[in-house]
């Protein structure tokens, strides 16, 4: 069955959650629980590590893009790393590369918030 | 493998997460044709938006998805079938579904499984009835 987790890194102004398994709506639903807390606790610079989440179905997306929609109520910002090819492509298909950026990598993703 | 389609048949309960099933299927079968890794991703993620339609719109009694792979030469098909009330396109479509209701209308949150099915995909074709859907799907070897 559907193993996943979530880790939360919080480094000063920013702070990165990384997931692993399966984004469908179960870790989807997790996963903006937790981008809601670090919202409230004031870090509006997010970074999405998605390099263990080997699918991302689009109730998952669709998931993001809450995250997306409520980090920019805060004028706050997100970007994604990790992607593959498929991924990146369902992201930019789906337009949330137009309100979050997409980088190979987390420290890239960091540099760019 | 030969020009002889070979034919794979699941069946799978509308449970949680019952959709990776399929998707583990349409992998090791993508592998067999020597697919590449990209596409074989592309499969898994198109079948996988298949059967969460089904999940989500079929209200069938038997809670049950028919799945038929067939292993061409040059391509995979397959085909998701479920025996519920049937579907209209525009709701596959999710044409019906507004946007969010915030600032980014582009931005829809729901409803674009058929668009995703239909990018990674090279040929997709729906059949419904009020006594079930099949959704058809071709994906042709590259190279």
């Amino acid at each position: 069955m559907n193993k996943f987790d979530i880790q939360i890194r919080e480094d000063g102004e920013h702070a990165v959650i990384e997931t692993a398994g399966y984004l469908n709506d179960a870790l989807g639903e997790q996963l903006a629980e937790k981008a809601k807390e670090l919202i409230g606790n004031g870090y509006t610079q997010l970074v999405i590590n998605l390099e263990k989440t080997t699918l991302i179905n689009s109730i998952g997306i669709s998931i993001l893009i809450e995250i997306i929609e409520a980090l920019h109520e805060q004028e706050g910002a997100l970007n994604f790393c990790g992607l593959s090819a498929t991924q990146e492509r369902t992201f930019r298909m789906m337009a949330l590369a137009k309100y979050a950026g997409i980088f190979p990598d987390e420290e890239s993703a960091i540099a760019n918030l | 493998m030969s020009d002889i389609a070979k034919r794979v048949i699941l069946t799978i309960p509308m449970y949680p997460d019952m959709e990776l099933a399929a998707a583990k299927t349409a992998s090791v079968l993508a592998e067999l044709m020597d697919f590449g890794e990209g596409e074989v991703e592309e499969i898994q993620l198109a079948i996988i938006e298949t059967c969460i339609n089904a999940f989500e719109h079929s209200k069938s009694d038997d809670q049950e998805i028919h799945i038929e792979f067939l292993l061409m030469a040059d391509e995979l098909q397959f085909k998701v079938t479920d025996r519920g009330v049937g579907i209209s396109p525009d709701t596959l479509d999710g044409s019906r579904v507004l946007g969010s209701p915030g600032m980014h209308t582009d931005l829809r949150k729901r409803g674009r499984g058929l668009q995703i099915i239909r990018s990674l995909m090279d040929e997709v074709d729906i059949e419904s009835s009020p006594n079930g859907t099949t959704v058809s799907v071709k994906k042709k070897k590259r190279g």
